[in-house]
């Protein structure tokens, strides 16, 4: 099915999961801001898109791995978002009771293997759980998230040709930002990205990731390959990203010029908008009517976590082992 | 009581657990071997033919030649543990964990912590260690410290047949990554060894020999050259009690403690490099917690702080003997008498 073939409520839930996206980072960068979030934190902004358009061709027991810019994987694997602000605000009521942060955001139940902090730190491990699949004869999949950033990273390499030796049901998802940390990929990424996909006899795509839709159908090809054993697929989703690399990031390697055409040409909730219009599939009231109940989710959230209680300290020594000795 | 090498003890106890729970799964380099080749399959059944025989037993789905990509195969045995496997990974020599080392102390050693005790990741990863086999600085390490080092981490050290069957079956039970390290050395040493399954629980050192004048602590393959030195005293008077911990961490402090506190004499046997190794962290917690009972400072028997040579006369004096170890008793006895 492709994307614009989806139901009313279906493409109502695609928006409202891209709209929570973007409410929930701006909305952490403005309590980055206020000095209350300890830490550190890699916004998603501007890559909406992405996240759900692939995540909406999974179901909960598919797998995905994540990045240190992971809250847009975690909300669009379906990750609470009380637990998830609660967790970036360090306290008992977190996702991972305050012990992980933002870069570690997990919820496994979800199929949601953890945010990561170390760049290409997913790969493998979603390669592990495609191989659970495999060897319990499951039709699950599993997604690795990563940046373009990851793709010059050895686990990367060595995870993409043990996938295709294998024929592990796995998405590579590179999202192509155009910056790793400060530094432009066109810099330091040599070739096309695609290329390395093809050169192991690996499906490919890429596609535009401010088009929730082209993401989508991308994926559903992906995935649906996955899903019949045919093996593993690269989708190279080139998006903005609308932030710096870490909040509070002064964002000086990039022009004024450029970042304000960027949100204003770019931006995958208005094009999503414009193009459910455009096929009359969603009313704008429809539209406007997730964006208020969405601002409410988020304000309820920051209120909640910030109301909620610190981690008690004999809680730092538990949770290393499941038993020890 | 049957007599079986340490290899087959190892082999027995990986027949026995795939057998028993389908989600034992082990993957590695050459662990079958053949693989799209013309010739034998199982050719080898492991660089050191510990994993002969699961293929024909298993297949290959269960049973998996890896390419040589470290990273990529500890990972995913790492994310398959916490997506529902039991992944037995194979890293043909202890010194290859430079290539891999983020996929286990950063990914598998922590997930269960920054997922705020969700994570249960039984992922078991073998690998051999230990000098003596003219392999050089890159393949000969005890790196065994360093795993010791990282919360999340359980660390065994077997140096019997027995001990290997044991606590390789409780390292695949276990719900914890556990790095299981065995001494090439001793592959082919033999020792009773039951039939049946059975589980030695970690954190649990064995007393091999029980005296009253000094006691030495020793881990794997150095456990036998301790047990020689024990000879050797003997002759001369000097009864000594050897205690084996088995596994690193966790470390069964207890006993270490009690024999520390009952001789007051003690002698740490360490096959790796001195600084911050098993000898100078066992040095520590006697230090600061039996300090009243020594009657002697604790001698350190390790290898020097250099990497590991070639020369066979230069690795001969790399390694801890029996001899070294009697002579650090005979110091320790000799101590303000």
């Amino acid at each position: 099915m492709t994307g614009m073939q989806l139901s009313r409520e279906k493409l109502l839930e695609a928006y409202r999961m891209m709209r929570t996206i973007r409410v929930f980072e701006d909305r952490v960068s403005a309590e980055m801001a206020s000095g209350d979030i300890p830490g550190n934190t890699h916004l998603y902004a501007g890559q909406e898109a992405s996240a759900v358009g692939v995540c909406m061709n999974l179901v909960q027991s598919d797998n995905i791995a994540s990045t240190h810019r992971g809250h847009g994987h975690c909300i669009a694997k379906g990750c609470d978002v009380h637990g998830m602000m609660a967790e970036i605000f360090g306290k008992d009521t977190g996702i991972c009771r305050g012990k992980g942060g933002s870069m570690h955001i997990a919820d496994l139940s979800k199929g949601m293997l953890g945010a990561n902090g170390i760049v290409g730190g997913g790969p493998p491990l979603a390669c592990g759980a495609a191989m659970t699949a495999q060897v319990l004869g499951r039709d699950d999949v599993a997604v690795v998230f990563s940046g373009d950033g990851a793709i010059n990273q050895g686990t990367t390499a060595e995870s993409m040709n043990l996938a295709q030796v294998w024929k592990l049901p796995v998405i590579f998802a590179v999202e192509d930002n155009g910056f790793g940390e400060a530094t432009a990929s066109s810099f330091v990424v040599a070739g096309e990205i695609v290329k390395r996909a093809d050169a192991l006899g690996m499906a490919f795509a890429k596609v535009d990731g401010v088009d929730f839709f082209a993401v989508h159908d991308a994926a559903a090809e992906a995935v649906a390959r996955a899903r019949r054993g045919e093996g593993p697929t690269l989708l190279h989703i080139e998006t903005p990203r609308y932030y710096g690399h870490f909040s509070g990031d002064p964002d000086n390697y990039r022009t004024a010029e450029e970042k304000a055409a960027m949100r204003r040409d770019r931006d995958c909730l208005t094009t999503f908008r414009r193009r459910v219009g455009e096929a009359k599939l969603l009313a704008e009231s429809d539209l406007d009517a997730v964006d208020a109940e969405v601002q409410a989710v988020i304000d309820s959230a920051v209120k909640a976590a910030r109301a909620a209680p610190q981690p008690p300290l004999d809680s730092l020594t538990t949770d290393v082992y499941v038993r020890y000795p | 009581m049957p007599q079986k090498s340490f290899r087959q003890a190892l082999n027995e106890a990986l027949h026995h657990e795939m057998g028993r729970d389908p989600t034992v799964i082990v993957l590695g380099e050459d662990i079958a071997g053949g693989a799209g080749a013309s010739g034998q399959q199982d050719a080898w059944g492991g660089a050191f033919g510990v994993t002969k025989g699961l293929l024909g037993a298993f297949g290959p789905l269960r049973v998996r030649d890896t390419p040589i990509s470290e990273s990529a195969f500890v990972g995913a045995a790492a994310g398959a543990a916490v997506t529902g496997l039991r992944p037995v990974a194979e890293i043909m020599f202890v010194d290859f964990l430079g290539v891999c080392f983020d996929q286990i102390f950063n990914q598998a050693a922590k997930f269960r912590y920054m997922f705020g005790g969700k994570a249960v990741t039984p992922f078991v990863l073998r690998a051999t260690y230990g000098a003596g086999t003219r392999s050089a600085s890159q393949h000969s390490q005890a790196l065994y410290p360093i795993f010791t080092h990282v919360p999340g981490l359980k660390v065994v050290i077997p140096s019997s047949p027995y001990d290997a069957k044991g606590l390789l079956i409780q390292a695949i039970r276990d719900n914890d990554p556990v790095i299981f390290l065995e001494n090439k050395l001793l592959y082919d040493t033999v020792g009773e060894v039951p039939d049946g399954a059975y589980a030695i629980p970690f954190g649990e050192a064995n007393v091999l020999r029980e005296g009253g004048d000094a006691t030495i602590i020793a881990f794997g393959r150095m456990v036998h050259f301790a047990q020689e030195a024990t000879a050797i005293l003997a002759a001369e008077g000097i009864d000594c009690t050897v205690v084996d911990p088995r596994t690193t961490s966790p470390l069964d402090e207890d006993t270490i403690l009690e024999t520390a506190e009952e001789t007051g004499r003690v002698v740490i046997v360490d096959e790796a490099n001195p600084r911050c190794g098993m000898a100078a962290d066992i040095s520590s917690i006697i230090a600061e917690n039996a300090f009243g009972a020594l009657k002697a400072p604790i001698m350190k028997v390790t290898a020097p702080h250099t990497p590991v040579p070639y020369a066979p006369n230069l690795e001969a004096a790399y390694l801890p003997d029996a001899k070294r170890i009697a002579e650090a008793v005979r110091k320790t006895m000799a101590y303000r008498k």
